[in-house]
């Protein structure tokens, strides 16, 4: 855990006291909405079809259980008792009335965190690979690197009325789970043929209207220059990124317009008259973050602790175990994921109950830390083996056991239509109808690791290109309709999905989606040939057909 | 529109010059970066003196490299803000003050709301045309709001990093 020290702590407090003022020249009519708008969304602040929706900022992922308990008061205090986890590493309310916004944020600025930057064409909150720090084989904590960035980020001068927003997301492990290609900055650390520690820069990956999978602009910064170069970029983006057309607005548009190698060339050169100034880094600075980073004192203790081994004679828990449960640099530790995703539930949702709950489990089992990924679960980092069948249980009793962790009906939606002013269609019902249908953890087990993904409108806030199978929801005459993709992925090998034909109409989606996991099971080399490799095997064709044969 | 400068309301001694409006001989005059550059000489060193006033409106889009000949000889830069999200006259006033050291009133027009002073001046802005009078009545209590920074720039505030790094015992400064 990184914890805020009175420093970033006055910077938060100081934001809140401007909204404040923000808001109050709102509610005189002082300011008119327009003017307010671009005030309201840099505090994470949209109006959304029936009400204001407040975004807060996890950064990095991490919580504690005090952060986790002051997200379930406002949950319960402001709004209906329940918030959304976002695939961003965010969490959002959306129901909190404009005049107790403010104080909804002062509540939170207790525990230091804000809703800082998670909206708005600025650097937004900066994410990372949701077991950073934990998980075997990593290069280092990637959190220090997210932190830095965090801190260079937050109420940048130059770059809080960016063309467009600008999202940062970094990795040090072999398997990304943080998605860096399709960010506008994936940053991946790794080591140099000299055994020095620095980053792969990948620049203008991205969803939306116009994918793309970022290009590497440089195999590797060092650590001193990382600030300079991601300012360079940066500094190139506010002055030649377009601003005519927000659809073109992208730093994904810039890059794609002038090539990668000629923006490079802009942004090497302009490097090159800043890199040895203000923003290189010290080794002393970086080791003042890193020692603000606390881990926890591990016990030493068996990798096969007995409770465990009993408790594996449990099918259910057994089911759980297999994929819930993963590898800690720690023995006798483990990584759990809670799935937000209950058969028939909201992709994403946990009510201040749940959350008051896995806040006071994460204290007994996981050192008061919690952690928050973009696949819209939960984790708890530090998990000794032997606590799990424990931990288990009362996870059970509180609906966050589900054994579906990346599995069929693990699936990734955002709000749509029911919540969202620019969608277009319906995601949250898609997605509790596909969970019903796959409810069965057998044929789900059978099936194997698969990742749908589905947002409302072509904003891609599903991520739906990224997704083994993507469904994006479109409008026709007033109807909703589905254009389904597979073989995306957001991983090291991150692509990007491809049409398997037509939109089907709101009804028919369920079943395309049986037709194609059962085409995969028809086709597959063996068992563990996973979904998206047996479409990279054999293209589209295959499915398409199966699905378009009998309609 | 109230002119705001060393945190208090000014009168602004520079005329914003029309395009076809004569060059004054004497006087301090602001010019369209066009105009200007068309035949800057003759706006420099009016009537054969060297150090008559003159400023230039330098549009966004417009690389601030251009000005660069003309820099210890201009009076005041003004930098435009079209809409208050469009934020590229941000980086031009960094480049100005800290890669090419420009001295002189660096003045931002346009979209000026109170809520932009305190990103403006840490980009090097130090003087402000702004939109509401109100705004630039309370200019200087809005500009103290914040008492932390976390990046460095040319306004030479104390960043946070470095605050803390003095607090450091040596054996993690070496």
């Amino acid at each position: 855990m990184y914890a805020y020290d009175e420093l970033d702590r006055t910077i938060v407090n100081e934001r809140v006291s401007e909204f404040r003022d923000q808001v109050a020249r709102r509610l005189s009519g002082e300011l008119t909405e327009d003017e307010f708008k671009s005030l309201r969304l840099m505090n994470g602040v949209y109006l959304q079809l029936h009400a204001y929706m407040l975004r807060i900022a996890i950064p990095y992922g991490t919580l504690s259980s005090k952060q986790m308990r002051a997200l379930a008061h406002v949950a319960r205090k402001y709004d209906r008792g329940y918030g959304h986890f976002t695939t961003r590493q965010n969490i959002q309310y959306n129901w909190i009335k404009l005049a107790e916004l403010p104080d909804a944020l002062s509540d939170l600025a207790e525990v230091g965190i804000h809703g800082m930057q998670t909206s708005g064409n600025c650097i937004r909150n900066v994410t990372a690979d949701q077991w950073a720090g934990v998980a075997p084989g990593e290069v280092e904590d990637p959190r220090i690197w997210a932190e830095i960035l965090r801190q260079y980020s937050t109420l940048h001068p130059e770059f809080s009325f960016l063309p467009r927003k600008f999202k940062f997301a970094i990795t040090a492990s072999e398997h990304d789970r943080a998605a860096i290609k399709v960010h506008d900055i994936g940053l991946r650390i790794h080591k140099n043929a000299q055994g020095e520690t620095g980053f792969e820069v990948l620049v203008g990956g991205g969803l939306g209207r116009t994918p793309f999978i970022g290009k590497t602009i440089n195999e590797f910064v060092g650590q001193r220059d990382i600030l300079s170069y991601v300012e360079a970029i940066l500094r190139v983006y506010n002055q030649y990124g377009r601003r005519d057309n927000i659809y073109k607005a992208r730093i994904k548009i810039l890059v794609h317009e002038l090539g990668i190698e000629k923006f490079k060339q802009e942004v090497e050169e302009e490097w090159a008259q800043m890199r040895d100034g203000a923003l290189a880094l010290q080794d002393a600075e970086i080791e003042d973050i890193r020692s603000r980073f606390f881990y926890p004192k591990y016990d030493n203790l068996s990798d096969t602790p007995d409770e465990l081994k009993k408790a594996l004679q449990n099918p259910n828990f057994e089911a759980w175990y297999k994929n819930s449960i993963a590898p800690h640099k720690q023995p006798g530790y483990a990584i759990v994921t809670l799935s937000l995703k209950p058969v028939g539930g909201p992709p994403g949702d946990a009510t201040a109950e749940q959350m008051d709950e896995i806040a006071d489990l994460a204290e007994k089992y996981s050192f008061g830390e919690i952690r928050v990924g973009h696949e819209q679960n939960l984790a708890l980092p530090h998990v000794a083996k032997r606590d799990l069948p424990a931990l288990w249980r009362a996870l059970d009793k509180i609906g966050v056991a589900t054994p579906n962790v990346n599995l069929v009906s693990d699936i990734i939606a955002c709000p749509g239509l029911d919540y969202c002013s620019l969608a277009n269609a319906r995601s949250i019902p898609i997605a509790q109808e596909l969970t019903r249908r796959f409810a069965n953890p057998d044929t789900a087990n059978l099936i194997g690791r698969l990742h749908i993904n589905i947002s409302g409108c072509i904003n891609a806030c599903g991520h739906h290109h990224v997704g083994h199978i993507g469904i994006l929801g479109v409008e026709k005459n007033g109807e909703e309709f589905y254009q389904i993709t597979i073989g995306g992925r957001a991983d090291e090998n991150a692509a990007l999905g491809h049409l398997v034909g037509p939109a089907v109409p709101y009804d028919q989606v369920a079943d395309v989606i049986e037709d194609i996991v059962e085409a995969y099971l028809a086709l597959r080399q063996r068992p563990q040939e996973l979904f998206v490799d047996a479409v990279k095997r054999l293209g589209v064709e295959p499915f398409k057909e199966r699905v378009y044969a009998t309609r | 529109m109230p002119l705001v400068k060393g945190n208090t309301v000014v009168a602004d001694e520079f005329v914003h010059l029309a395009e076809d409006a004569p060059l004054p001989a004497d006087g301090a005059v602001l010019l369209s970066a066009e105009r200007f550059l068309k035949d800057p000489e003759a706006a420099l060193a009016r009537n054969g003196k060297e150090n008559v006033k003159t400023g230039v409106i330098w549009p966004n889009n417009r690389d601030v490299d251009d000005l660069l000949p003309y820099l210890d000889r201009l009076a005041v830069i003004a930098l435009v803000f079209p809409i208050f999200r469009d934020g590229r006259a941000y980086s031009q006033a960094r480049l100005l003050r800290e890669r090419h050291a420009f001295k002189g009133e660096l003045r931002a027009t346009g979209q000026v709301l109170r809520d932009q002073f305190m990103f403006m001046l840490r980009a090097g802005f130090d003087a402000f045309e702004v939109k509401k009078d109100k705004d630039a009545q309370v200019f200087a209590d809005v500009a103290h709001r914040f008492s932390v920074f976390y990046q460095p720039t040319g306004d030479g505030r104390v960043t946070a990093f470095h605050r803390r790094l003095m607090h450091l015992p040596e054996s993690v400064k070496s």
